[in-house]
């Protein structure tokens, strides 16, 4: 019974990001962010850090893959077995994608009238100041005493950040590097 | 013109090998779809405006309209499930086989090492976004009063996007009537 009302919500939860999610895979990750783990407190910060480097780390649209593993984990941490957290992959997935299918769709049929909408390109311009915010947060609600523990980890983050902001370092490749750092270091 | 089985095969294909999101995966799918003449080049960068202001991830939205295009809704349900397929798989796996081991040693050495780099990773976009959408004193306000009710005074985003949409419905609205006018 506990299980049928964890996938209501996740199912909920899940459509409410993919209807909201404005500016690509990193706005999805900051509701994601948000919602399962401040709002239903179903993950903590430091297994959704690892779930976002891992996303980052395998093919496929960033804001997919967190999603996935994200089902899969809450389901996990309630005590259900394999085919019940894969059943929660299968939804938070489902979910988050069915109000992109609905609207996108529409858009499709709806493509002529559409295309010389001036609102509905003004409340897209409007929005995406606040989505800056919204993944800036994203970044600030991660910085936890397990994600930052010592001064090491600062330092990594400094190396990290001028990396890729000035060297244009790749996504991938900083992870791995990430990964060696933390091996030889700790 | 392309069967089911293509549309799911190419968007399968462009969902398994790309690394980095949507914008990544542009590049590909426009090579694909063009190499087949699925789409003409103008189509194409019609398409990428549509499915960047529709909610939803890049890729994904993507899949969706071509899909469309190329075979209906049923076309769209097929290319979706395409592209998001390859994902799907490759995460359950590592979810199912990291679950056990989430408590080892090394492995935790790993990710103390990944984890400030990851935090740092999703501070870039915000900075690269910011450089491209925030124009005006207010644009800033707006970003930084959001960090901030969010990250400080856990406010939900929901609420603070409902809320600028409303407001930008408003001014859009005003402005469209003022041009009406003249």
């Amino acid at each position: 019974m506990t299980f049928i009302i964890i996938f209501a919500e996740l199912f909920l939860t899940f459509f409410v990001i993919g209807m909201f999610t404005i500016g690509g895979g990193y706005a999805m990750l900051s509701l994601i962010q948000t919602q399962i783990v401040s709002v239903h407190g179903w993950l903590d910060e430091g297994t959704f850090t690892d779930i976002v480097a891992i996303s980052q780390m395998t093919p496929g649209p960033i804001g997919i893959n967190c999603a996935t593993y994200v089902g899969y984990d809450v389901l996990a941490h309630s005590g259900a077995g394999d085919l019940l957290c894969v059943l929660g992959s299968f939804t938070a997935t489902f979910a988050v994608v069915l109000p992109s299918f609905i609207i996108v769709l529409a858009l499709c049929k709806a493509y002529t009238k559409f295309s010389g909408n001036t609102i509905f390109t003004g409340v897209m311009n409007g929005l995406k100041p606040a989505v800056v915010g919204l993944i800036g947060a994203a970044a600030v609600i991660l910085v936890t005493p397990d994600n930052f523990p010592d001064w090491k980890s600062w330092v990594l983050f400094a190396v990290a950040f001028v990396a890729s902001l000035w060297f244009k370092l790749n996504p991938i490749l900083a992870i791995i590097a990430g990964g060696v750092a933390g091996l030889l270091i700790y | 013109m392309a069967s089911y089985i293509q549309i799911f095969l190419v968007f399968a294909k462009i969902g398994a090998f790309t690394l980095g999101g949507g914008y990544a995966m542009l590049p590909l799918i426009r090579d694909e779809l063009i190499r087949r003449q699925w789409m003409q080049e103008e189509e194409f960068t019609d398409i990428i405006a549509l499915a960047q202001s529709a909610p939803g991830l890049l890729a994904v939205n993507m899949s969706i309209f071509t899909g469309y295009r190329l075979r209906g809704t049923r076309g769209s349900i097929v290319a979706t499930i395409g592209s998001i397929l390859p994902s799907f798989i490759i995460i359950l796996a590592i979810a199912m086989a990291f679950s056990g081991y989430q408590d080892n040693p090394v492995i935790t050495k790993i990710f103390k090492g990944i984890r400030p780099v990851t935090v740092a990773l999703i501070a870039i976009p915000m900075i690269n976004m910011a450089k491209t959408a925030n124009k005006t004193w207010w644009a800033w306000m707006l970003s930084a009063a959001t960090l901030a009710a969010v990250a400080f005074l856990n406010l939900s985003p929901i609420y603070i996007l409902l809320t600028v949409i409303t407001v930008a419905v408003a001014i859009a609205y005003r402005n469209q009537k003022k041009e009406g006018c003249k």
